[in-house]
């Protein structure tokens, strides 16, 4: 089986302001700057849970099904920093396929990086093929 | 000041169903960017076997997260949400979430460490139906930060 090729997200200061509606994490981190700096960030962060959603689409797209991931999971190990810019910044998502299963099941490590800095680490998805 | 170790184990009472709307999952779909007809068309999921639109891999954090606010708010667990950031997250599905879907959560606290002067605490939320048919399982580590960090 092929593995995942790397795919990018543009993501914005919009996008943040979008997830937050949509997901219902409004922590000021992802979209006050003075909020992002007093506590130590370099400024407004994505939420990690957007970089997630973002591996989820790759790893869909990949597997051909939106309902194909049966286990997703990652570890968030840096930040990653959305300048106030029409560009914002760039998420690449990657992946390698790590097994095969008799039961149909494939497995994937993936890469996410932002800036060249890895983003995500552990993470791993699990899909059933159609 | 380290967190209450004792909440490991612990579980409270399942949460109020959460009413899954077809124009939420739409919403969230938009926000990341996902165009997947499933997601959008009704006809669209009916054709791979759903009711009605399906919802993307991380949407049940939308449920959970609010869930979850069942532990982090115990004044007793003594986090403070103020120093605290999101170290790891894991979803283990039967199933995608489908607008109609009435879903319940429980949740637990499965660890509670602590290691270079940072507390973590991993809780855990199962997913269920009203009629109690598990949809996903979900794990989230969060880190509060020591003081002396910045």
């Amino acid at each position: 089986m092929t593995d995942l090729p790397p795919q990018t997200f543009r993501v914005t200061r919009a996008d943040l302001v979008r997830y937050a509606g949509a997901s219902g994490d409004f922590n000021p981190i992802h979209w006050s700057e003075r909020t992002a700096t007093q506590v130590g960030l370099p400024g407004v962060i994505a939420h990690g849970m957007l970089t997630m959603a973002l591996g989820g689409r790759a790893v869909t797209a990949w597997a051909g099904a939106p309902d194909a991931v049966v286990e997703y999971s990652v570890r968030f190990s840096r930040p990653v920093p959305v300048p106030d810019t029409d560009e914002g910044t760039e998420v690449v998502v990657s992946g390698v396929v790590k097994e095969v299963t008799d039961d149909g099941l494939t497995r994937l490590t993936l890469t996410a990086t932002c800036n060249g800095d890895k983003v995500l680490s552990m993470a791993n998805a699990t899909i059933r093929k159609r | 000041m380290p967190l209450d170790l004792s909440f490991v184990g612990r579980a409270w009472p399942p949460t109020e169903p959460y009413i899954v709307g077809r124009e939420k999952i739409r919403e969230f779909a938009r926000a990341i960017g996902a165009t997947d007809a499933e997601y959008h068309d009704p006809e669209a999921a009916r054709a791979i076997g759903y009711a009605d639109v399906v919802a993307p891999p991380t949407f049940p954090v939308v449920v959970t997260m609010t869930s979850s606010r069942q532990i982090i708010d115990d004044p007793d667990l003594g986090l403070d949400y103020s120093r605290v950031v999101h170290g790891d997250q894991r979803f283990k599905y039967s199933r995608p979430v489908v607008a109609g879907d009435a879903l319940v959560c429980v949740n637990s606290v499965d660890e509670i460490t602590q290691r270079g002067g940072h507390d973590f605490i991993t809780t855990r939320t199962e997913v269920t139906t009203v009629d109690g048919e598990h949809v996903v399982t979900a794990w989230s580590k969060l880190v509060q930060r020591g003081q002396e960090q910045s």
